[in-house]
């Protein structure tokens, strides 16, 4: 019983200091002003211009993400090919990689002295730099999501459905998608939570031109390094509800998906 | 349709499947492929469905390898889990092509008449996990028959099921078969399972064919040790020849005499160790002279007449029994 | 698909699938990698030798390594107490707490960075209350650095935690054995290699993080400024040499991280025979 008490009471004391009291300083910073403050930092039109620029990368980073996730996932666990856990470490690499060198990359490609510079492609500074930095850090989430579910899921229902005649992409739409669903859709969320926030290598390529190349995240910054406290935790706590809706869906589909295993081993111990 | 397959083999990084596999099947027969694991039947089956290939096309193509019209049954019935019975049994006719895809009222007369034959008419808006195994199992082989296909293959299709449900299925198969007579290959490992349903029996053995023929044949006229032994228990007497060099000689254990005297210079001095009564037949365990186990099955009658106790002196002799003389090992 | 091909399978998409992956993973990630260290070697080795061992690049070094490894132990402390507490203790609110264990990884970086500033400065909410300075110290940089590292920790134990055979347990008290012999000789070893890859994975992220430590560190050269800031430093003032040089630093460490990570793995799956 002392244990017990003990074990909670440290695990409750740290979540608090390190998780929770951050996050209500930022719901409490960002309405010290009073509610008027806080609608004007997210209606001033820089701030607009950062929502509208953010959901645009973050929407075409998540296509990225799944495009070459369900592509990835598929010739993995459905083929055996050399090389194929070199590829899997490739995969991960994003994450291992600081979002600094991630950005760093960036520039060495496209940058004036870049590799692909004397083409003046105009992709550094502007937004097609910010949706490739966004692309670069996001782009494995819904790979890695898929690999361990399509490898736990296996390939004969796929097999049964082209005996029985179906086309490779009748065999995706009808029977895999359906299967990885929900795996997809956790991936995809946790694709957008990332390539909404992200701020290292964003910062490296983005050239912080207001109101033009600025995300939520860098929007945040200037405001915050203006001194401008009110509007940045307002500007912040937009990302901060993103985060608690994340973590919402996340925990709803970690219970659906693990239903599903369950029922899926029911039905294979049957 | 026949099926033919010639100089088929395999193999998975080091491990070979299937070395150099010859079969032919005739049309509408009910072959049985019969192996322990590994021995390369479920591979053999997979590349006869065109589910894999085989290593080298040189011994030419494995008929119907690809062709659409092969009905397959997997061991976990592989049904489509988000959809119901009838959508799982409807689903070969509605991926067809435009042109060649059956009116929804024709798919629907369709599966209709598979359920009444799989006696499921009225589970037809259920979900596969709804479905008890055997349940299951049928209306896999519903949508296997639902594009019909000219060629059936089952890859141990009750292997999943407990010994009843799996009996029922075992009969129902063999009835089906008869109706439809259709060109079937089965995978099993259980040999009452490949004795009692098919017409010819395939017995593999680390990627090759052992034997092929009639259950009758491959029981009482095994072409090796191996078959002999898969197909049922078996006694190993070690003899010696005329020559003096010695034999192995297998016997089954209903073809083992017991009696109170020696019956011919064959017979063996054991003592009966165990005795198992409980079932059709009255099972015996001895122990020779030399101490080897052996095992002899005999009617309750036999029984009855013998009076036979543990610790009992007896006499053991084989009524009918096989020597090999092809060393079988590789 | 090709016939003779020993992978080939009934299944289509192999080479679109493959090749879409490949493609991808060589333009977005492979070629830029080369791209770095080619740039690297181009540079002279004394060149190369004087940025990297500068002065102010070397107090990055320390500050980063000191800190990450201070964070990423604290966290494989806490860590595997709050996993321990979150799977085998029933309290109320726990799947509560279970969920924001994830925060750190839903929390934009820039976003975390300000609020925990905004909490550990002198006259914010804990600031306040610890009577010495934490934000714009290296013990800013350690809160920044456990904040982001702890979800790591937690998650990777977690399963192994839930796999423990609470039989074994049983089974060793008994067998006669005392609470703490139970913990050191039968669930401290289950846990051991789960534990090392959730420090290692929390010490690796700790390398490379700026978002979270750049607003509360203070960003003093040689005082309080880690390695991922002061290549972004160099970067604003276009010395190109030195941020690629002190890329590639940081990309190295990296991948030892990864390689050590894989190791570990590698060696479990040996060792339980499993995964």
């Amino acid at each position: 019983m002392k244990w017990r008490v003990l074990l909670v009471g440290l695990t409750v004391l740290f979540l608090s200091l390190f998780l929770l009291v951050p996050l209500a300083a930022i719901l409490v910073e960002a309405l010290r002003k009073g509610a008027g403050a806080y609608v004007r930092a997210l209606l001033d039109p820089d701030a607009m211009v950062a929502i509208r620029l953010t959901l645009l990368c973050a929407s075409i980073a998540v296509v990225a993400s799944v495009i070459f996730g369900i592509c990835a996932a598929w010739a993995v666990t459905r083929f055996r090919f050399p090389g194929k856990s070199l590829l899997l470490t490739f995969i991960d690499l994003p994450f291992a990689v600081s979002p600094v060198v991630a950005g760093l990359l960036m520039v060495l490609v496209f940058g004036g002295q870049g590799w692909l510079g004397p083409l003046h492609l105009g992709v550094l500074f502007a937004t097609p730099g910010i949706i490739l930095a966004t692309i670069f850090v996001s782009f494995p989430f819904v790979a890695r999501e898929l690999i361990p579910l399509m490898q736990e899921q296996g390939t004969e229902e796929e097999e049964a459905a082209l005996l029985l005649g179906a086309s490779g992409w009748q065999t995706f739409v009808r029977i895999t998608l359906p299967k990885i669903k929900w795996g997809l859709l956790y991936g995809v969320i946790l694709a957008n939570a990332r390539a909404m926030g992200e701020f290292g290598a964003v910062s490296v390529v983005s050239g912080h031109i207001r109101g033009r190349t600025n995300t939520i995240p860098l929007h945040v910054e200037i405001l915050y390094n203006e001194y401008n406290f009110v509007a940045a935790f307002a500007v912040a706590s937009l990302l901060a509800l993103l985060a608690l809706a994340t973590l919402g869906a996340k925990a709803l589909l970690e219970w659906k998906l693990r239903r599903d295993a369950e029922a899926a081993q029911r039905e294979a111990g049957a | 349709m026949s099926i033919e397959v010639r100089g088929v083999s395999k193999s998975f990084g080091k491990f070979a499947a299937l070395r150099d596999v010859n079969l032919k099947v005739a049309p509408g027969e009910l072959v049985a492929l019969l192996g322990p694991s590994g021995s390369g039947k479920t591979t053999l089956l997979r590349i006869i469905a065109g589910l894999e290939f085989a290593d080298d096309a040189g011994g030419g193509p494995v008929a119907p390898a690809g062709a659409p019209r092969v009905g397959f049954v997997f061991q976990h019935y592989a049904l489509f889990r988000h959809m119901t019975v009838f959508e799982n049994i409807a689903f070969g006719l509605r991926v067809r092509p435009k042109a060649t895809r059956p009116s929804d009222a024709k798919i629907r007369e369709r599966v209709l008449e598979l359920l009444r034959l799989i006696q499921l008419d009225s589970l037809a808006g259920r979900y596969p996990s709804q479905l008890s195994g055997g349940q299951r199992q049928r209306v896999a082989l519903a949508r296997a028959l639902a594009i019909e296909p000219e060629v059936l293959l089952l890859d141990e299709p009750f292997g999943a099921l407990d010994a009843k449900v799996r009996q029922g299925l075992r009969r129902w198969l063999r009835k089906l078969h008869d109706e439809i007579h259709m060109t079937t290959i089965l995978v099993t490992h259980d040999q009452d399972e490949a004795l009692e349903v098919a017409d010819r029996i395939v017995v593999m053995n680390q990627g090759r064919i052992e034997q092929v023929g009639t259950p009758e044949e491959v029981f009482h006229r095994p072409a090796n040790e191996f078959v002999m032994d898969f197909l049922g228990s078996v006694n190993l007497f070690h003899a010696r020849a005329e020559g003096g060099q010695e034999r192995r000689v297998f016997v089954r254990p209903h073809d083992m005499e017991i009696g109170h005297q020696a019956q011919s210079d064959s017979s063996v001095r054991a003592v009966v160790k165990r005795i198992h009564a409980a079932g059709p037949m009255v099972k015996v365990e001895l122990e020779s002279e030399i101490g080897e186990t052996l095992q002899v099955e005999m009617p309750h009658e036999r029984y009855g007449v013998l009076g036979l106790k543990v610790g009992a002196d007896v006499y053991v002799s084989p009524r009918e029994s096989k020597v090999f003389f092809e060393d079988y090992s590789i | 698909m090709a016939r003779g091909n020993k992978n080939a399978t009934i299944i289509p998409g192999f080479g679109l699938t493959l090749g879409v992956t490949v493609a991808w993973l060589s333009a977005l990630v492979l070629v830029p990698l080369v791209l770095l260290f080619v740039r690297t070697t181009a540079l002279s080795w004394p060149k190369f030798v004087e940025i990297v061992t500068d002065e102010r690049a070397v107090a990055s070094y320390k500050l980063t390594l000191g800190c990450a490894l201070a964070a990423a132990s604290l966290n494989a402390v806490m860590g595997s107490i709050i996993a321990w507490t979150l799977v085998r203790v029933e309290f109320p609110g726990r799947r509560l707490l279970d969920a924001v264990v994830d925060l750190p990884f839903a929390l934009p970086t820039a976003v975390s960075g300000i609020a925990l500033t905004a909490v550990y400065s002198r006259n914010g909410w804990i600031g306040q209350a610890l009577g010495f300075p934490v934000a714009f110290t290296p013990l800013g940089i350690m809160v920044a650095l456990t904040f982001i590292g702890l979800p790591f920790v937690v998650r990777t134990l977690q399963p192994a935690i839930e796999d423990l055979d609470p039989g074994v347990e049983e089974a060793a008290g008994i067998l006669g054995a005392s609470r703490m012999q139970t913990f050191f000789r039968v669930i401290a070893p289950a846990l051991l290699p789960s534990l090392i890859t959730g420090f290692a994975l929390a010490f690796s992220r700790a390398l490379g993080e700026y978002g979270s430590v750049i607003f509360i560190s203070g960003n003093m050269p040689l005082r309080t400024e880690i390695t991922p800031l002061l290549i972004v430093t160099k970067l604003e003032q276009f010395d190109y040499a030195g941020a690629t040089a002190l890329g590639a630093v940081q990309l190295t460490a990296s991948f030892l991280m990864l390689f050590s990570i894989n190791l570990v793995q590698w060696w479990t799956a040996r060792k339980t025979g499993v995964r």
